[in-house]
């Protein structure tokens, strides 16, 4: 193919015509030099293309003609060929079967149709949720009444999945946010040598903020995203559908076991957190303000209050509810498409670490404001 | 007879311990329409994904256009590629993409021709294949199972291939639209001397437009020639895709 002649066109001017001599292969590959040419060339006479030299062509070539043909034609030149042949012609009735027409693009919108349009895509978002809230409670509070409904061996499973598979990167982020914490604090506590109140500043911190912050995000980026590609996945099989016929309820069998799941095992998880992040805290501690371990933990004892480390582990629960409600949400939007499940997944990651943010700054407000 | 396009000599398929072809061969000449027929699990698309370099058989050879495709240089392979067009059966459309960007995008990778030019282009494949014009700006996921089927044709058609590969063209698709799909494969054949190599179920494809085919059965080819020729074959398994399946089941 590469070794084909490449497609010339000589332009010869006669007394009435133009004149153009084609030859050489007039396919895909040979063809681009030919259409410069043509594109530049403005006629002022009657064409005659002669195509009794073209050894061989395909439809880029039968294209080209029609394409430049048409053109001068509109400039009011019209065309005529010379040695055609029946093959070239079968080639373009195969080609242009009836008249050729243009289409359109379909017409862009005003900036302020498309405003308004995302306003009401988000207003509808927001009562689809909303739908979906509302039946999943149903489900949810008619299994209590037939506890048997209740998929224990789902919710056992999705905790060891979203929680005991997690502890890894839970520990190793909760760690170096301790470490992070301590080495930042310590710098501006020793300049008022106030060094010992890094027991306070990591013990409060931590426990009650940035562990379970940091934990629900964590699982929000892994869990939520793995909540909805597997139901999206579902979905794209048919196997929701399939769920459905047989009676099976998908929320009952795919939203509330990773839900519950979730829901009791980001307490654990916060308190796992907890320990290492504070684990972390003291290392740093110890390495660069020559606080040891027992007076770390002995100071930890009087200047951590019992109810920073329960309204942290408290966050737990709600924090689950939101990532698994959003996780699974987006996992039933998907479409058939296979485009639509990365951007589902896309959008579940980041509204459940938005909520989770928004619903720690709400706790935060009002926990402050009880005195708390 | 025309010269042989493809010749798969001797193939020998396994999947882990699992054996799906004990040396099969066949050969399919230009300018015919060649299916690879099979119940489900005979390895009929395995055999046509070895074709196109989508898999690699355990032994044997398989030449196309005369040059084994197992010792390709890069280059070389690059170069068959773009001498065939794939159908895919679900159509893989790339998802992303307008009709028109999916044709395009061949066009634009492989070819300098002008952006007029390729428009040109991607609206007469869109015509040739009976999609309506407007199809061109719609995405995969807007169209039908049909208009799928005929938007990846178009897309298999873009560089003028000498070869095609269908993957059960017709499948999903309503008995007068397969029909229209089989009137529209035997006239592209005719009009363009394209050689096609199908898998297929669709025992009316087989009656109304395929010259030859290999029915694959036993790990083995059963039967490989014109219809005629394989009916005359006697196996309990021929006998069962082509008497009961066809003319409804008898006794």
């Amino acid at each position: 193919m590469k070794s084909s002649s490449v497609a010339t066109l000589t332009i010869i001017d006669t007394a009435s015509h133009h004149l153009f001599q084609c030859e050489g292969d007039w396919t895909l590959y040979s063809l681009s030099l030919v259409a410069t040419s043509l594109d530049s060339f403005t006629p002022t006479k009657p064409l005659q293309w002669d195509i009794t030299l073209i050894n061989k062509f395909d439809s880029s070539g039968v294209a080209l003609w029609s394409l430049y043909s048409r053109k001068y034609a509109q400039q009011g030149f019209v065309s005529e060929i010379i040695g055609k042949k029946e093959e070239h012609l079968r080639l373009y009735r195969l080609l242009y079967p009836h008249p050729n027409e243009d289409t359109l693009p379909p017409k862009q919108h005003n900036w302020v149709y498309r405003i308004g349009r995302e306003m009401h895509h988000w207003i509808q978002g927001v009562d689809r949720f909303l739908d979906f809230l509302g039946e999943a409670f149903v489900v949810f509070l008619d299994s209590l009444f037939h506890p048997s409904t209740i998929r224990y061996r789902a919710i056992s499973y999705h905790i060891i999945t979203a929680g005991f598979d997690a502890l890894p990167i839970i520990a190793v982020s909760s760690f170096l946010i301790g470490v992070v914490v301590a080495f930042q604090s310590i710098v501006q506590l020793q300049k008022f040598g106030a060094d010992i109140l890094i027991v306070d500043m990591i013990g409060i911190s931590l426990s009650r903020e940035l562990a379970p912050l940091i934990t629900a995000i964590v699982i929000a980026g892994r869990s939520a995203s793995a909540f909805t590609a597997q139901i999206g996945a579902m979905k794209m099989t048919q196997e929701i559908d399939a769920m459905k016929t047989m009676g099976f309820h998908p929320y009952l069998f795919l939203v509330w076991p990773r839900v519950i799941a979730l829901m009791l095992v980001l307490p654990l998880l916060i308190f796992f957190a907890d320990i290492i992040g504070i684990f972390g805290g003291m290392i740093i501690a110890s390495t660069q303000s020559h606080l040891s371990y027992t007076e770390f933990i002995n100071r930890l004892q009087g200047a951590l209050p019992i109810r920073h480390f329960i309204i942290g582990i408290a966050k737990g629960p709600f924090f689950a509810l939101l990532i698994a409600l959003v996780g699974t949400y987006r996992g039933f939007q998907v479409s058939l498409n296979t485009e639509s499940i990365g951007l589902f997944t896309t959008k579940s990651v980041v509204n459940a670490i938005f909520l989770v943010i928004a619903c720690d700054a709400l706790f935060s407000i009002l926990l402050t404001k009880l005195k708390l | 007879m025309n010269p042989i396009v493809i010749e798969a000599h001797n193939i020998v398929t396994m999947f882990g311990d699992n054996l799906i072809h004990d040396s099969i061969s066949c050969t399919i000449h230009e300018n015919e329409i060649y299916a690879l027929l099979g119940g489900s699990g005979s390895g009929k698309s395995t055999l046509l994904r070895e074709m196109i370099m989508l898999q690699t058989p355990k032994s044997g050879s398989i030449h196309i256009f005369g040059k084994d495709i197992a010792n390709l240089s890069l280059s070389e392979a690059q170069n068959l590629r773009q001498q065939w067009g794939v159908l895919f059966q679900s159509g893989a459309l790339y998802s992303s993409l307008t009709v028109g960007e999916n044709i395009a995008l061949l066009y634009k990778e492989y070819t300098e021709l002008p952006p007029n030019l390729i428009r040109e282009l991607v609206k007469l494949k869109i015509d040739v294949v009976g999609l309506p014009p407007h199809s061109i700006h719609l995405y995969p996921s807007q169209l039908s199972g049909g208009m799928v089927k005929r938007a990846a044709l178009a897309r298999a058609l873009a560089l003028d291939p000498k070869l095609l590969f269908l993957d059960e063209p017709t499948s999903g698709l309503d008995p007068l639209g397969s029909r229209q799909f089989d009137a529209l494969i035997k006239q592209l054949r005719d009009l363009l001397g394209l050689t096609v190599v199908m898998v297929t179920h669709d025992l009316d494809t087989i009656h109304n437009i395929v010259d030859r085919f290999a029915l694959l059965g036993e790990k083995k080819v059963l039967a490989q020639g014109s219809l005629d020729e394989v009916l005359a074959v006697d196996h309990p398994i021929i006998d069962y895709f082509f008497q009961k399946e066809a003319h409804g089941i008898q006794g």
